[in-house]
């Protein structure tokens, strides 16, 4: 049996060498609280010890589970502890959970491994998933908890069946108590012994069919810590003795600082130092062997150091600066679209999935459909601005607090940073309040420790939300043409693209039509383009540009067609069972219909991503002036199992909500070269009296299929909404943001 | 500038400029991290604590303008999570990353402090001063009806 490439003997004997030798322990103090709320002062941080990767059983029984995902609000904490408890049989209130401890990575020789550039990468598992992001969690983590889970199980099971004088297979585990007739003991009990048995073959793990904890809607872990104010993020660190630092780099992203007088503020309150930020090109390389990003480069800035947050912040505005803006002082959003749009004329580079003819059937065609679409920038705009807090500790030590995506990178990156030893680097996870892709970039920490470098002291390094938003790696600004052939049926004989995104968003538009549709003969050309606004993942990624043009324009080849979208739909998805069912299922839940009177509309999406088809359909309502209110939303998805449905439907509406941001009011504004609407007021966000109601239906195919959930929906609920538009009032939207549309009709 | 706040009912004496935004006082100079930094203008509503009973943003309250009153964080809205706001916020399980939640969490308390059953318009109007990006909003709705509820009948036990 394999997992993730792994078999099931070798699991123990790799998670045993990156753990320093047992699978289960108990160095742990009695009585620790039932989640941490401040997870870096778990003592595996503290002290530095290494208990194990997964899991550690007291001698009161309480369990816990050392997480190696980060919890930035898709409930990883509480579905990683299901997985493990699973299998372990344990009373749910003995679970406790704490963040696995990134150090124990460079003590396991991970980090030397990598040091060399010829070193064909190693990965322990372990390793691996200390990245969080990229919808992974569940995929590529389930089977290793379930498996550490029950192979703790198994082990307990022996040692009682020794201690006892029977067989193993006589032996029950359930619930924390281990039994053979009237003998019982509890699993804190034997846990000692436990530790030292060696499994001849680990064991099977549980399939879906037979979970039991699995499956159900438990309540948060951490809930209880974010009601009362003390869940700990990383912006929350106090450190004794720290000092607290303001930061602006280059507002027009390439630009340098020319000059500075910290004589200006030198004598306001507070203010201890002024630290200049100085890029070096030779630390930051795009192929580092520790494949941390590229985003984490220093950026020129400069940053003011004070005795108080709010100190250094206004010290900071009122230091004079003068700024080198570079060569793309000139640019604006139009300009930026302008060069975008001039690609479309040029040929582009040939995507993989091409077939057939497609060009020469589209131009031969008279029965042609054609429409090109545009997106702008958008942020990740995490609730908790960007920070990290350094300290500075005795013989070196380096202590790295942060609620970061990649907590891996955040060590690696410090030591690099701060020319130190890894091995004197500890970072301690905290909450991220939010993430989205963008805590796993390391530039926020790389900034702090060269401050910390710099003023020699402690110090807390937190980004005013002007400096989150403007300096923020950003989603893809996107434009593209589609045009489709249609035959006599009124069905896509062939479909040509091109369209012109930055780097890891290039081939999303070809990606998702070509995989998606069973259209004959395709043909997709990608530009990659890059501006000087750098650009990254953002949730949903891909399906969040494109499904905007993508499943607008299917709407738009059905109704060409004399088609009525779902119907034209499900024709083109002939060979794909589980989106037909999620799309069946849409249509009955939804009551999808498309003759609704003027001013109110219904539209419908369909995509899939990370092996989960998700359908929506989007109800609105536009008055005569063109105020628009999307009513409602339907979604219906197949993630095959899920292991908490209600986190699930925290998921599945929490993308909807995130993309609505951008789709209805978002759009980064680029004027003489930098982001002009960098707070709030200006990036406006969903609020909640434009919440619409969001129904989420679960279609699950079960058996042993696994999707992710944490960022399925973002790409549809954009088109729904437009097609919904269209019917509204017979406009096609074809840019975002939707609201700066005329929306009025008569 | 000396002066003296009240906050959860403990007096701390504090040495800042009296135009500080009050948020960084609660959290920095006090260190209740409880209350939350998000925009600094605002807008997103993180920051929100009670003054008086009023729900304020803090990132935009002058310190000086906060002495004599009486300022509640979510550290002391109640000793053990038994608000009933923060009872129905576990009960439906409405944070997701969590990071405006006491914000969020201290304008519904200040609404039900004035309405005892609001409609779904007012718990709107209410709430539409705090964003989430993490999309709880259903929750919210949700939570803060419940919480008109389990106030209700609280105040029928008493």
């Amino acid at each position: 049996m394999k997992h993730n490439g792994i078999s099931r003997r070798t699991f123990i004997v790799t998670a045993a060498s990156a753990a320093g030798g047992m699978m289960l322990g108990f160095c742990r103090p009695a009585g620790a609280a039932k989640l941490n709320p401040r997870p870096w002062l778990s003592p595996a941080g503290e002290k530095g010890v290494d208990i194990n990767v997964w899991l550690s059983i007291e001698r009161n029984g309480v369990v816990t589970v050392q997480t190696v995902s980060e919890e930035m609000g898709q409930g990883i904490l509480t579905t990683q502890a299901m997985m493990l408890a699973e299998e372990l049989s344990v009373d749910w209130a003995d679970i406790r959970v704490v963040h696995a401890d990134v150090k124990r990575q460079v003590k396991a020789g991970v980090y030397t491994a990598w040091a060399g550039k010829d070193e064909p990468r190693k990965w322990s598992p372990a390793w691996r998933i200390m990245r969080t992001g990229g919808s992974t969690a569940v995929l590529v983590t389930r089977e290793l908890y379930q498996q550490a889970g029950a192979s703790a199980r198994e082990r307990l099971k022996e040692a009682a069946a020794q201690a006892w004088g029977v067989s193993r297979a006589d032996v029950k585990a359930e619930l924390g108590v281990l039994s053979f007739g009237e003998r019982k003991g509890t699993y804190g009990e034997f846990a000692e012994h436990a530790a030292e048995i060696q499994l001849s073959e680990e064991p099977a793990i549980k399939r879906p069919d037979q979970f039991t904890l699995m499956g159900t809607s438990i309540a948060r872990i951490d809930t209880p810590a974010k009601v009362n104010g003390s869940a700990a993020y990383g912006i929350d660190t106090r450190l004794p003795g720290m000092v607290y630092a303001a930061v602006q780099v280059s507002p027009v992203p390439g630009g340098r600082l020319r000059s500075y007088d910290f004589n200006a503020i030198k004598d306001r309150p507070g203010v201890i130092q002024a630290v200049e930020l100085v890029p070096d090109p030779s630390k930051v390389v795009p192929d580092n062997p520790y494949k941390w990003s590229p985003h984490s480069a220093l950026k020129s800035g400069i940053a003011v150091v004070a005795d108080s947050w709010y100190r250094a912040k206004t010290a900071l505005e009122h230091m004079p600066k003068e700024w080198d803006d570079g060569p793309n002082a000139g640019a604006d959003t139009e300009s930026m679209f302008a060069e975008r749009r001039a690609l479309l004329y040029k040929p582009g580079t040939a995507h993989d999935s091409n077939v057939g003819d497609a060009r020469t059937i589209l131009a031969a065609s008279n029965r042609v459909v054609t429409a090109d679409f545009e997106r702008p920038y958008e942020a990740h705009a995490c609730m908790e601005p960007m920070n990290c807090t350094i300290g500075l500790g005795e013989d070196g030590r380096v202590d790295v607090y942060a609620g970061s995506q990649r907590p891996s990178d955040a060590l690696l990156v410090t030591a690099d940073q701060m020319g130190v030893d890894p091995s004197k680097v500890f970072v301690h996870p905290a909450f991220l309040g939010g993430g989205f892709g963008r805590r796993a970039k390391s530039d926020e920490i790389r900034q702090a420790a060269e401050i910390a470098r710099q003023v020699g002291r402690s110090v807390k390094l937190v980004w005013t939300r002007e400096e989150d938003i403007g300096q923020c790696p950003m989603r893809s600004m996107a434009v593209a043409r589609l045009s489709a052939a249609l035959g006599p049926d009124g069905f896509p004989k062939a479909i040509v693209t091109r369209s012109v995104a930055e780097t890891v968003y290039a081939k999303g538009l070809a990606g998702a039509l070509a995989g998606q549709y069973g259209i004959p003969h395709q043909h997709h050309e990608y530009h990659t383009f890059e501006s000087h606004i750098p650009t990254t993942f953002l949730r949903g990624v891909g399906n969040s540009l494109f499904d905007f043009m993508s499943e607008q324009f299917v709407d738009e080849m059905a109704l060409a067609g004399g088609h009525d979208p779902l119907d034209f739909r499900l024709k083109l998805l002939a060979g794909k069972p589980r989106m037909r069912a999620v799309l069946q299922t849409l249509k009955e839940k939804s009551g999808f219909r498309t003759n609704l009177p003027t001013g109110q509309g219904m539209g419908i999406a369909i995509s899939q991503n990370h092996n989960t088809p998700c359908a929506q359909c989007a109800t609105v309502k536009i008055s005569r002036g063109g105020e628009l209110r999307v009513e409602r939303i339907d979604m219906v998805f197949d993630s095959g199992n899920v292991i908490n449905p209600s986190i699930c439907v925290q998921q599945l509406q929490g993308c909807a909500v995130y993309e609505m941001s951008h789709a209805l009011h978002g759009g980064i504004d680029i004027r003489n070269g930098r982001v002009e609407n960098n707070n709030f007021d200006r990036y406006r966000m969903l609020r909640i009296d434009e919440m619409p109601e969001i129904n989420v239906h679960f279609a699950l195919s079960g058996g042993e299929t696994w999707g992710s959930v944490s960022e399925e929906a973002n790409g549809q609920v954009a088109p729904a909404i437009a097609n919904a538009i269209f019917f509204a009032t017979g406009k096609r939207v074809r840019s975002t943001p939707i609201l700066k549309h005329d929306l009025s009709w008569v | 500038m000396s002066m003296t706040l009240n906050i959860n009912g403990t007096s701390y004496a504090v040495d800042v400029e009296p135009e500080t935004p009050l948020l960084w006082v609660i959290r920095d100079t006090i260190g209740l991290t409880g209350t939350k930094f998000g925009c600094g203008m605002a807008q997103c509503g993180a920051c929100t604590v009670h003054i008086d009973g009023q729900a304020v943003k803090s990132c935009s309250f002058k310190v000086a303008s906060a002495v004599g009153r009486q300022i509640t964080t979510i550290e002391g809205l109640s000793p053990d999570s038994s608000h009933p706001v923060q009872l129905a916020w576990i009960e439906v399980d409405v944070p997701q990353c969590g990071y405006c939640q006491s914000g969020q969490i201290m304008a519904a308390a200040a609404l039900l402090a004035r309405s005892k059953n609001p409609t779904d318009r007012e718990i709107d109007d209410a709430m539409a001063g705090n964003l989430c990006r993490c999309g709880t909003y259903a929750r919210i709705r949700e939570a803060t009806r419940r919480a008109a509820q389990l106030a209700s009948a609280e105040r029928g036990l008493r």
